[in-house]
Formats: C-alpha cells, sequence, structure tokens
C-alpha cells in the first residue's frame, strides 16, 4: 500500500461542549478521484478537514490515509497531505516567494528543490510577478492561489482544500477549478469541501451530503442526477411574493409542485415540460405580474434541496 | 529511511529558525528593543543606586539575567501567541514533524535572541573595565541555562493563553517579582523569611546564582548544583509546554 492515496474515514465524531460538530460520519475517498464534502455553513465540513489533517483531535471512529492508520497518530500520514484551509494562513511579512520556500522546507525539501518548485508553482498560478512582493501586500484571489500553491510544494499525493474558491472573483475561481482538474488528472486525490453546489457538480466525480454533521447521502454524481433527470424546473420572477396563491396554484396544476425560493421568485417543478402560458395567465389574474421566466437545468442542486430541504440560496450565504 | 527522516526534521527545524530570524528577531525595532531594553536597565541601576561604575560586577549578574528574561520572554509572546492568533501556526502543525522538534524550533530563536540580549550588558562591563576574574565558562553555561529556562517559561504562558495581550500580561505577572524574589540585585537571604521559599521554587534564582559565582564568586550553591536544577526545571517546563500545547492546540 506503499503509493495509495485513498482515504477511509469510519464513525468519525466530534463535539463541541454541547455541539455535535461531527456525528459518526463514514465515508470513502479513492484513489485518485475529487470528492466533494458539501454542507451549509456549520455542518462541520472544517471540522472534518481538521481531524483528518491533524488539527483537531476525533471523539471516536477511525481515519485511514494513503493505507496508514492515523486515529492515535495523526502525524503518521502527513507527509502524504496537502491542506489548503479556509482561511489563509501564510505569512504576511515574508514574500510569496519565502512564503512556498518556507513550507517546502517544514516538508524536509533540499534548498535548490524548494527555489526551483516555489518558481515553478508561482509561475502556474500566474504570481510571477508578485514573486518578491509581501504576501500581506496581494489580492485576496492573489493570497487564495499563493495558499493552494503552498499546500502543493512538496507534491503531496492527497490535497484537502476547504472552500478554495469561496470569496474571490469568478475569473480566479474558473482559473483555481482548472489547477484542480490539471492535478486530478496528475493522479492527485482531491478531498474539497464547498457550499457552491454548481462547483461540485463541476469538479466532483463523488460527494457527500453533510447537514448538521451528519452526511445525508454519498453517491457519484451520475447517480445523484438520476431522479432528477427528465424533470423540469422554471423560475418566474414576480411582481410581489406569492405566497398567499400557492394553495391555488396546487390546485390548479396538481400535476406540478410549487415552491417559494429567494423573495419574489416562484419556482415550478414538474416530471414534464412546464407551459408557461397557463400559468402566467393564473398569476396575472391573480394580480401579479410576471417579470421573468426561465427554464432551469435540473442539476444537483436540486438534489441536495430535495434530500436536505435546505433551499440553495441559504447554503451561498456567507457567514 | 530513518536517516533520511533525520534530515527532513532537521531541514523542517531550521528553515522555522530561519524564518523566524527573518520574519521577526532580525527586524530593526526588535533589535533595537533587544540592545536599548539591556542598556536602559543598566543605566538606570547606576543612577537609582548611586553606585560607583566600578561596581558593575556587583550588578552585572542581575543585568543579565534581566536582559535575557525580557528578551526571550517578550519574543516568544510574537513568535508563538501572535502566530497562532493569524492561524500561521496551523502551517506549522500540519508539517510532518514531531511536535517537540517543533517546539525546540520555534524556542530556538528565542532562546538565540535571550543569549544575544545578555551580551549587551556584559559588552557594557567589559567596555568599562569592570571585569576581573570572571570565570568565563560558568558565564556563558548560566547565560544558556538561563536563556533556556526563561524561554520555556515564556514558551509555558504564551500556550497557556490566547491572546498577546494575555501572554504580555501574564509574564509581566512571573518577571517582575522574579526581579525581586530572584536574588538578582540583592541576595535571596535579605529578604523577607516568608517570601524565601517562594525564591527557592523559581529558577532565575539558580540561573542568577551561577551568574555570582561565575562573575563575583560569591554563590550560595555549588555551580554543579545550580546546574543540575536548571536542567531539572527545564526538563520540567518543557514537558508541561508539550502537554498544553498537545491539549489546547490540537482540540
Ligand atoms: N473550536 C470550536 N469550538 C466550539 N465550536 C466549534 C469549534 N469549531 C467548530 N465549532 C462548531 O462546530 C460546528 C461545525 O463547524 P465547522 O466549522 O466544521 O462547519 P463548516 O461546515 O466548516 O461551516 P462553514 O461553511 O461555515 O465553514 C459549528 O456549529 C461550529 O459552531
Ligand atoms: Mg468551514
Amino acid at each position: 500500500m506503499a503509493n495509495a492515496r485513498n482515504i477511509d474515514v469510519r464513525e468519525l465524531s466530534k463535539s463541541f461542549g454541547d455541539i455535535q460538530a461531527v456525528d459518526a460520519v463514514s465515508f470513502e475517498v479513492r484513489d485518485g478521484e475529487i470528492f466533494g464534502f458539501l454542507g451549509p455553513n456549520g455542518a462541520g465540513k472544517t471540522t472534518t478537514i481538521n481531524m483528518l489533517t491533524g488539527l483537531a483531535r476525533p471523539d471516536s471512529g477511525h481515519i485511514v490515509i494513503g493505507g496508514i492508520e492515523c486515529s492515535c497518530n495523526p502525524k503518521a500520514a502527513q507527509h502524504l497531505i496537502g491542506v489548503v484551509p479556509d482561511e489563509s494562513n501564510l505569512y504576511p511579512e515574508l514574500t510569496g516567494f519565502d512564503n512556498l520556500c518556507f513550507c517546502g522546507a517544514l516538508y524536509g525539501m533540499p534548498a535548490r528543490e524548494r527555489r526551483d518548485r516555489a518558481r515553478d508553482l508561482l509561475e502556474l498560478f500566474g504570481l510571477s510577478n508578485a514573486a518578491e512582493r509581501l504576501f500581506g501586500k496581494y489580492s485576496k484571489g492573489m493570497k487564495r492561489r499563493l495558499v493552494i500553491a503552498a499546500a502543493m510544494m512538496h507534491e503531496p499525493a492527497i490535497l484537502f482544500l476547504d472552500e478554495p474558491t469561496s470569496g474571490i472573483d469568478v475569473q480566479s475561481a474558473r482559473q483555481i477549478r482548472r489547477l484542480l482538474l490539471d492535478l486530478h488528472r496528475a493522479g492527485t486525490t482531491i478531498f474539497l469541501t464547498t457550499h457552491q453546489i454548481d462547483e461540485a457538480e463541476r469538479l466532483c466525480q463523488r460527494v457527500a451530503f453533510l447537514v448538521a454533521g451528519r452526511i445525508r447521502r454519498i453517491d457519484t454524481i451520475d447517480n445523484l442526477l438520476q431522479p432528477v433527470r427528465g424533470h423540469e424546473v422554471m423560475v418566474f420572477e414576480l411582481s410581489r411574493q406569492p405566497d398567499a396563491e400557492l394553495a391555488g396554484l396546487e390546485r390548479t396544476f396538481p400535476s406540478f409542485s410549487f415552491s417559494c425560493g429567494a423573495p419574489g421568485q416562484l419556482a415550478v417543478s414538474a416530471s414534464r415540460t412546464i407551459p408557461v402560458a397557463p400559468l402566467v395567465r393564473y398569476l396575472d389574474e391573480c394580480g401579479i405580474d410576471v417579470l421573468e421566466a426561465r427554464r432551469q437545468k435540473m442539476s444537483l442542486e436540486e438534489v441536495f434541496v430535495r434530500l436536505t430541504g435546505i433551499e440553495a440560496h441559504r447554503m451561498k450565504g456567507r457567514k | 529511511m530513518r536517516r533520511n527522516m533525520t534530515v527532513r526534521h532537521l531541514r523542517a527545524v531550521w528553515g522555522i529558525l530561519r524564518k523566524d530570524m527573518k520574519a521577526y528577531y532580525l527586524k530593526p525595532p526588535n533589535i533595537s528593543w533587544g540592545i536599548l531594553f539591556p542598556l536602559v536597565w543598566t543605566a538606570m541601576f547606576f543612577v537609582k543606586t548611586g553606585r560607583e561604575p566600578a561596581d558593575i560586577a556587583g550588578v552585572l549578574p542581575g543585568m543579565i539575567a534581566l536582559s535575557i528574561l525580557f528578551g526571550t520572554t517578550s519574543m516568544l509572546a510574537v513568535t508563538v501567541t501572535f502566530e497562532r492568533k493569524a492561524k500561521a501556526f496551523e502551517r506549522l502543525l500540519l508539517a510532518p514533524l514531531p511536535l517537540g522538534l517543533l517546539v525546540l524550533a520555534k524556542t530556538g530563536g528565542a532562546i538565540l535572541f535571550g543569549t544575544v540580549n545578555a551580551m549587551v550588558p556584559l559588552l557594557i562591563a567589559f567596555g568599562m573595565n569592570g571585569l576581573q576574574q570572571v570565570d568565563w565558562a560558568g558565564l556563558f553555561a548560566a547565560v544558556l541555562l538561563i536563556a533556556v529556562v526563561s524561554t520555556f517559561l515564556g514558551l509555558f504562558i504564551a500556550v497557556s493563553v490566547n491572546e498577546v495581550f494575555e501572554a504580555q500580561t501574564f509574564s509581566n505577572f512571573f518577571r517582575f517579582p522574579m526581579i525581586f524574589l530572584c536574588g538578582l540585585f540583592f541576595p535571596v537571604a535579605d529578604l523577607p523569611a516568608v517570601l524565601q521559599p517562594l525564591s527557592w521554587m523559581l529558577p532565575l534564582t539558580y540561573g542568577a546564582d551561577l551568574l555570582h559565582g561565575a562573575i563575583n564568586a560569591d554563590a550560595m550553591f555549588s555551580p554543579v548544583i545550580d546546574i543540575l536544577v536548571l536542567l531539572l526545571f527545564i526538563v520540567l517546563l518543557f514537558a508541561l509546554c508539550l502537554r498544553n500545547v498537545h491539549r489546547r492546540w490540537i482540540s
């Protein structure tokens, strides 16, 4: 099992006082896959990563990383893993280049190798021009990229990322996702947490839905999407909240199901094509103007909402 | 395989030491603090006590001990408490480096800093021609041991609190009484009898005694006893620090 890159977690639990942050969580991350850990704020994602990487002690449970049992000795597998924490934790008083070299040193890399690798990574992340600038002076997106580069210095077989694209612009996020896919192609096992469902859908082979410390479901994206194939969702932007009309809508259109999402929004889903005209007419008669109607691709988001009852827009809310 | 591992660990330890030097110890404010502080202490002492400069050897042990004590403990508040606050410490905890080595690496810089601090009053005394029959080996042993023991004392404080200001407050709680209790400037025997047991429980008492012996040949104990007691304190404090690191940082 010398080259194993998998993670095996059994019945992992952790509480902080009264709060059961992680509750008997079991899952397996296979060799070379991108595994997504999806859940709303406070679900226990960071706590789980902390336990896997040796920053927190589990109350109970077993962790095997790369074939190494590390429930008792969390340091045992640390040489195999790279960690991108949810907050940037490099040294603001060092330059980008020095930060990377320092991280290489922590893993015992020889000086020459450190410098070469740091230069390569700065190039890869488009930070070569900022190599000699202090980390503290970097922009948010640059910081994020350097933190990821730092985790890759020692070429870890397994990479943990805690919300790698949160709080940065679309372009930087896209760049980071591309990079993760490249790493995946090169054989790195990637464990990533996110509360952006579309991100998980784009990147991961398999995902686990975590809610309140418990795993609700683990499966491949394909399998998860199976029940919603052939389904359709229309989202209507309305001039006012349609709460009062919901019951009437359900009576009039019994084969559709209705829900109010964001303010002024009405989501209609059905297992067949949804005709727009009758719905618009009905709403018009109720005195509600339809400002916009759009057909939504059925996505993992819908699966998540169905499984957990948590609306997607609440997932994305920042802390 | 084993040797390979040791080399890797050494590289990591050296990397941490060098980074701390670069990021903290060699920063102009810290250098000037490290030099100014002992200077001010020394000057103040002469003004306050009205002693003759020829008496420098009498106050030198106290000056050296103070410089080390304040130098090491204030640096640790930065390198440990501040880094922990800024989450940078987690990066160190993620490294495949045994915790004991990590603690040594983080304290090594402070020990060096304290040792260098001690050179300031020593150089002043040297310049004032106040040093006669100094036992240099004893002096340097004392400087090193005091640096180590006060660093671990500082670390013990740093790992027991969460904020930089708490670290400063707590270390002052220890540091200032130690000026009077540890026989730095007047013998422990001159203290009220009720306070004396307190003195015997403080490591600096033995460090100062070792210094008094080396500089003025007026120690209370034999150097062997002082050194043994200091070593005992060092081992004890190190173990306590490790336990606290385990308990509080990997919670
Ligand atoms: N050190 C701690 N002390 C006390 N409670 C904690 C601690 N760390 C986490 N918790 C609690 O454990 C639960 C899970 O937190 P965690 O940070 O793992 O969630 P998360 O899924 O990472 O959320 P987010 O998306 O906001 O990052 C939360 O209720 C949180 O308040
Ligand atoms: Mg989190």
